[in-house]
């Protein structure tokens, strides 16, 4: 009854999307890129039991994780079905109290439910903790058991330390981790704010008063750095997670300096310099605090908005040397500058914010398409361009560190707010809900 | 000695006394000149009111000279605000466009430039806004471009460069906050701030 019900909503799905595409001016050589590949994915069943408050709220924040993943079909049995699965089924592996529980598994029961995976959340034996168990159904087969200890359930550390064991169920279940243990940051009515991966947490980094602008993490996940605009000028700022406070980065103090972008080195500082004589990007070693180097010269053309390809070689940048802006590409000392992302002159629409995957195979970027921009990935291999987006204004793309989801701005809400896409299947869900949500940078994994 | 000195002296003034007692005529009064007095209190009079009537012609001239002063002071502000407003208007833009438009954009830009030339001391700060259509990134680059666009218009018609600083606030503060053609045209724009030598301003002569 309940598939049958999902394959008509899938249908419903695929044909309202395809109705989309075909409702949509695309460009011509553009291929609209979304590959729906639903009922392929591996089934994943979170069980119920044995239950407790800590036990539930540890087991709400896993399925969500594995939900958001995208990568399984999450398999939800009525509670007391699922409870009665898990309970029923709970042997102790020894007597007395520090005994840690396991599951005796029903596999062929789990695998008639659809299961390739079975996870179970359970009183770990030593007071404090619990246990997350990753079973492989087909296999017959216990994949992983992390022991957790459970804090208070609203804390930022319980929270990421669920996330962590989630991203470990996904790499058991598909060999990468998942993207639970990250966090986005973005702008708001000129506040920086954080946000982890599933919406909740949210918090103000920037400080009072300032207007915060184009935020971009660092390669361990500690930092990010920041513009901070004032009556005109642009101060980059390296914000410190751990230790709450904000770093001045020297040379910026009095210009208008702006989209910076981490080298993979966590050394290097790449940024634009909007100046009378135009934009340019320049390099900065912040480790050693010297060095500033111009990096494109660019007197009747504007450069701007750096991305390192995860080798740390190359520089991919937005220039306005052909008139309108498109994706260029560089070393990272600046030489061998060339067009990246091609383009027909004067048809194709203005392209920005270009962001590097994490494999270095795709660049992320927005380009205008009848007059509102679109997020598009381009194979920095074949050089070949798809279009991602369709509906309202998408911009602003951000990788997640799996390389398949992106975070990116979106109206089509009708107020512009940080969504997620995964570029595997289309899925898209909304994460944030304040105001105006704008230049979204989505974090390496945090504390692995 | 001494004392019948004294003696004789007191019985011949009494005999002086004596002989001038009753029985002798009034004595002269000498006649009062009253025309001259009449003179010299008309002249006091004449003096005094010449010199309040000089205090009052005087006091009149420095109210006059205030009142003066006063309007000149008032004709001066009036003309230095309405030049501040003159060289405050803004100019805009087409969208995804730093080109000074010509016609109502290049007047406004003449009319700054014979008010540059008529007030010398006046230091200018050019400020570029976007709509929020653009990448927020290259929407500052595009407002700095505005704002050099307008810069560079000045200076080719032989204002100093270094009267004219430029700045860029991308789109980050929309003059109008909604989203529709009408706020976006208004919010592509430079404004013009005087940053020195503001204080008193001068129109041209047929301005």
């Amino acid at each position: 009854m309940m598939r049958r019900r999902c394959l008509v909503l899938l249908v419903l799905c695929l044909s309202w999307a395809a109705t989309a595409v075909a409702q949509d001016p695309v460009e011509q050589g553009v291929r609209i890129g979304i590959t729906y590949t639903p009922g392929l994915r591996p089934g994943m069943l979170v069980l119920g039991g044995p239950q407790s408050a800590a036990l539930d709220s540890v087991r709400a924040i896993l399925r969500r994780d594995l939900e958001f993943s995208d990568q399984f079909e999450v398999i939800t049995l009525p509670s007391g079905d699922s409870s009665v699965l898990g309970i029923s089924a709970v042997s102790g592996s020894g007597s007395g109290p520090t005994a840690e529980q396991t599951l005796f598994v029903n596999y062929s029961l789990h695998a008639a439910l659809g299961a390739d995976y079975t996870v179970a959340v359970l009183p770990s034996g030593e007071a404090g903790t619990v246990a997350v168990v990753a079973y492989d159904v087909r296999g017959e087969t216990e994949r992983l058991r992390r022991r957790l200890a459970l804090t208070d359930p609203a804390s930022e550390a319980f929270r990421m330390a669920v996330h962590r064991a989630a991203d470990e169920v996904v790499r058991a279940a598909t060999g990468q981790p998942g993207i639970a243990a990250t966090q986005v940051l973005f702008v708001s009515q000129g506040r920086l704010y954080r946000v982890d991966a599933d919406g909740v947490g949210l918090v103000q980094i920037s400080p009072p008063g300032v207007t915060a602008f184009s935020p971009a993490w660092d390669p361990s996940g500690r930092r990010a750095v920041y513009a901070e605009l004032r009556d005109g000028w642009g101060t980059l700022y390296v914000h410190d997670f751990e230790l709450g406070r904000r770093t001045l980065v020297r040379p910026t103090a009095e210009e208008l300096d702006i989209a910076a972008a981490f080298a993979p080195d966590g050394q290097t500082l790449a940024f634009s310099r909007v100046a009378e004589s135009g934009t340019d990007i320049y390099r900065y070693n912040l480790a050693r605090d010297c060095c500033l180097e111009r990096l494109t010269v660019g007197r009747l053309s504007d450069n701007l908005s750096p991305t390192f390809s995860p080798d740390g070689r190359q520089i991919a940048f937005v220039s306005t040397r052909a008139g309108g802006q498109q994706i260029y590409v560089m070393s990272a000392d600046g030489t061998g500058q060339e067009l990246f992302a091609p383009f027909d002159y004067g048809v194709t629409g203005n392209s920005n914010a270009p962001e590097w995957s994490p494999d270095g195979m795709q660049l992320a970027f927005h380009r205008d398409v009848a007059g509102s921009p679109q997020v598009f990935l381009m194979d920095t291999r074949s050089r070949t361009v798809r279009q991602l987006t369709s509906y309202g204004r998408n911009e602003d793309p951000t990788w997640a560190p799996d390389g398949r989801h992106l975070a990116f701005v979106s109206s089509r809400t009708g107020r512009r707010q940080v969504w997620i896409i995964d570029i595997e299947t289309g899925r898209v869900r909304q994460l944030t809900t304040v105001g105006d949500a704008r230049l979204p940078a989505w974090s390496p994994r945090i504390g692995q | 000695m001494k004392t019948k000195v004294a003696v004789i002296l007191g019985m011949a003034a009494m005999v002086v006394a004596a002989a001038c007692g009753g029985g002798q005529p009034e004595p002269v009064v000498p006649a009062i000149d009253s025309t001259a007095i009449r003179d010299s209190i008309a002249r006091a009079e004449a003096r005094r009111r010449a010199y309040e009537d000089s205090v009052a012609r005087a006091r009149a001239e420095a109210e006059r000279l205030a009142r003066e002063r006063a309007e000149a002071e008032r004709l001066a502000a009036a003309m230095t605000a309405e030049v501040r407003t003159m060289l405050g208007t803004m100019v805009n833009f087409d969208y995804d466009r730093s080109a000074i438009r010509m016609g109502r954009d290049t007047e406004v830009l003449q009319q700054k430039l014979s008010l540059l030339q008529a007030n010398p001391a006046v230091m200018l700060e050019i400020v570029g806004h976007c709509d929020e259509r653009g990448s927020d990134e290259y929407n500052q680059a595009l407002g700095m471009r505005r704002a050099t666009a307008a810069k560079k218009w000045l200076t080719d018609r032989g204002i100093a460069d270094g009267r004219i600083t430029v700045r860029s606030m991308g789109e980050e503060q929309p003059m109008n906050p909604a989203s529709n053609e009408a706020a976006w045209a208004q919010n592509r724009r430079d404004e013009f701030r005087i940053t020195a030598g503001g204080d008193r301003l001068v129109k041209p002569a047929g301005m």
